[in-house]
């Protein structure tokens, strides 16, 4: 009885995995189909207003990009100080915040953007959806950086301390380059994230059919016309749609496999 | 330049503070107009965006006089259901002055429902899942099935939006009845989307327990499955219950994946598979086209959805995560 139990129980637990990666297997074999069935090269050569993708991607790489230039800078700096310069208290609610931060809604952060960026700038721009992505990147990055700087030995700082330099050469040419790989991966990590976001750009970049490098307006994003798209009637639009979401899922995927193979080698 | 840096990186931790805070207050001042004109009955009001008429005795009652001496009859009904509006209208031919009224119960039911559904379908498999990585599977099928699974939770959300309602939802449509979209299917499709998550985090935990305690259990001739529920568990039990919730978290403001399959009507639904809508949708439907006090309810709704997912992230991370470490 207690072997028939066991079994059962273990037999249960395998079709959980099973049923698990048989919806991975799923969603990726349909965008395969619907996406690859959609694509042509072309789709990197023309606009959304010509049939193609290019203005999207492009604008998308340089939203995540530009929320990278500010989010990664700001987040490392705040964990370098939760790490090394802060003590006690203060520090500890920093990190909690952080994580709380970490898991807010992100059509919240879109909101809060909106208020504060959108409507006092008078309209919907690169830049507000920029920094929508960025609010949703520093706590990774925080979050990383802080995880990985724990995990530099003492003695290094020490080391480093003894020779005379003074704390913040310490950090820059000992620390962060001890780390260096843990915390390239987290923030490839944390690009991953931001790049397939659609809800904190709904309304703060929107999207645009055309090519633009103009951040101060409604900017092209990949993922905000896929929603468009995907809602359309037309049969083109929606072709066109899983045709976006199968290059947007090759590329997150390529980018957390690299960050995962980094981290492997390394170990 | 010591000085500078340490500043600078004081500055940046600062931000995260600074942020928050800024969150909740501009949340609160945006939805000001809405919260004056509601309070708290915001939250049990079901009806959004719905004409409804108003009596202000003063106008109502001096304008009855002044038609009813000219001998005129006086139309109450009201029919002006359709003007799109913000605002108090009056109609003067009409005598009936209308207002718009906003409510949040229908997305504030609609989150908490699917929520709830999501919960339900994906805490076995999750479970499942833990226990296949974490004590079943050999190190390298469970180092390649964990990898899988990780990349499951690396999707983005409107992939599985668009997956869910091309090819997921009507399968679960044919086999249970009602509609595509509806809050069944958006909550399975969510549940299948926090499942990676609550695997992920769960197995972690699993894997705290010291393996000193298992191989005693194992020596005094216990089942895998009496290990399992008797040592295992028991031991990881806090952090478990805190990942669900963390899970439960990030369930609750989950956007676009809803979008696709919740059918986006201001209506509560009386069946598991109707159609309603939940508060990150509702945001994302109409924000762009509100003004006025529907864009204040808009805030209102994402006031409401940030305190709740606030509230439960840190009793996860605070009570439950802390606890277990």
């Amino acid at each position: 009885m207690r072997l028939l139990i066991n079994k059962i129980f273990l037999s249960l637990s395998v079709l959980s995995a099973l049923i698990g990666l048989s919806f991975l297997a799923w969603i990726l074999i349909t965008l395969f189909i619907k996406g690859l069935g959609s694509f042509h090269f072309s789709l990197f050569l023309n606009d959304l207003i010509n049939g193609g993708l290019r203005n999207l991607l492009v604008g998308q790489f340089i939203l995540a990009g530009l929320a990278s230039l500010i989010g990664i800078p700001l987040g490392m700096a705040a964990g370098i100080y939760i790490q090394e310069y802060g003590h006690g208290r203060f520090s500890s609610i920093i990190r909690d915040l952080s994580d709380i931060m970490m898991s807010a809604p992100s059509i919240v952060i879109g909101a809060f953007v909106y208020a504060v960026v959108v409507i006092p700038t008078g309209g919907t721009s690169g830049f507000a959806g920029a920094i929508a992505l960025a609010i949703m990147m520093i706590p990774v990055v925080i979050n990383t950086t802080d995880n990985m700087l724990s995990l530099v030995p003492r003695e290094l700082r020490e080391a480093g301390i003894a020779l005379g330099a003074s704390k913040y050469k310490v950090i820059i040419d000992i620390i962060i380059k001890a780390a260096k790989v843990g915390i390239m991966t987290g923030v490839l990590l944390a690009f991953a994230r931001i790049i397939g976001e659609t809800a904190p750009l709904l309304f703060t970049s929107e999207t645009s059919n055309y090519f633009t490098l103009d951040l101060t307006e409604s900017f092209p994003s990949l993922t905000v016309s896929i929603y468009d798209l995907a809602n359309e009637p037309e049969e083109s639009s929606r072709d066109l749609a899983w045709a976006a979401s199968f290059i947007l899922t090759v590329m997150v995927l390529a980018i957390n496999l690299v960050g995962r193979f980094i981290t492997r080698t390394k170990k | 330049m010591e000085k500078i840096f340490q500043k600078l990186s004081l500055a940046s931790a600062s931000l995260v503070f600074i942020i928050l805070i800024g969150i909740f207050i501009t949340l609160f001042s945006s939805s000001k107009l809405a919260i004056d004109e509601y309070g708290f009955d915001f939250i049990t009001n079901p009806d959004w965006n719905k004409e409804v008429p108003i009596d202000i005795p003063a106008i109502s009652n001096k304008s009855a006089k002044v038609s009813s001496s000219k001998g005129e009859i006086i139309d109450e009904d009201d029919d002006e259901a359709t003007f799109p509006k913000d605002d108090v209208m009056f109609d003067e031919d009409d005598e009936s002055a209308t207002k718009t009224v906003f409510g949040g119960l229908v997305p504030i039911v609609g989150t908490l429902l699917t929520t709830l559904i999501a919960l339900a379908f994906s805490l076995p498999i999750a479970m499942g899942i833990a226990v296949f990585l974490a004590e079943i599977a050999p190190k390298n099928v469970s180092n390649v099935v964990g990898m899988a699974i990780e990349l499951l939770a690396a999707i983005p959300s409107i992939i599985f939006g668009m997956w869910g309602l091309y090819y997921f939802a009507p399968i679960v449509a044919d086999l249970v009845g009602g509609y595509q979209v509806s809050l069944l299917t958006a909550g399975l499709v969510l549940g299948v989307m926090i499942l990676p998550f609550m695997a992920a985090i769960t197995r972690d935990s699993m894997n705290t327990t010291p393996a000193v305690l298992k191989e005693s259990a194992y020596a005094l001739g216990a089942t895998k499955f009496e290990v399992i529920k008797d040592i295992i568990f028991p031991y990881s039990k806090v952090g478990i219950i805190g990942s669900i919730i963390l899970a439960l978290g990030r369930a609750l403001g989950e956007t676009m994946a809803v979008a696709f399959l919740i059918g986006s009507i201001f209506v509560l639904p009386s069946a598991i598979n109707d159609p309603t809508i939940s508060i990150p949708v509702a945001m994302a439907n109409n924000f762009g086209e509100s003004s006025g006090l529907g864009e204040s309810a808009l805030f209102y709704l994402a006031l409401i959805l940030f305190v709740i997912s606030f509230g439960i992230i840190s009793l996860a991370k605070f009570y439950f995560l802390k606890k277990a470490n």
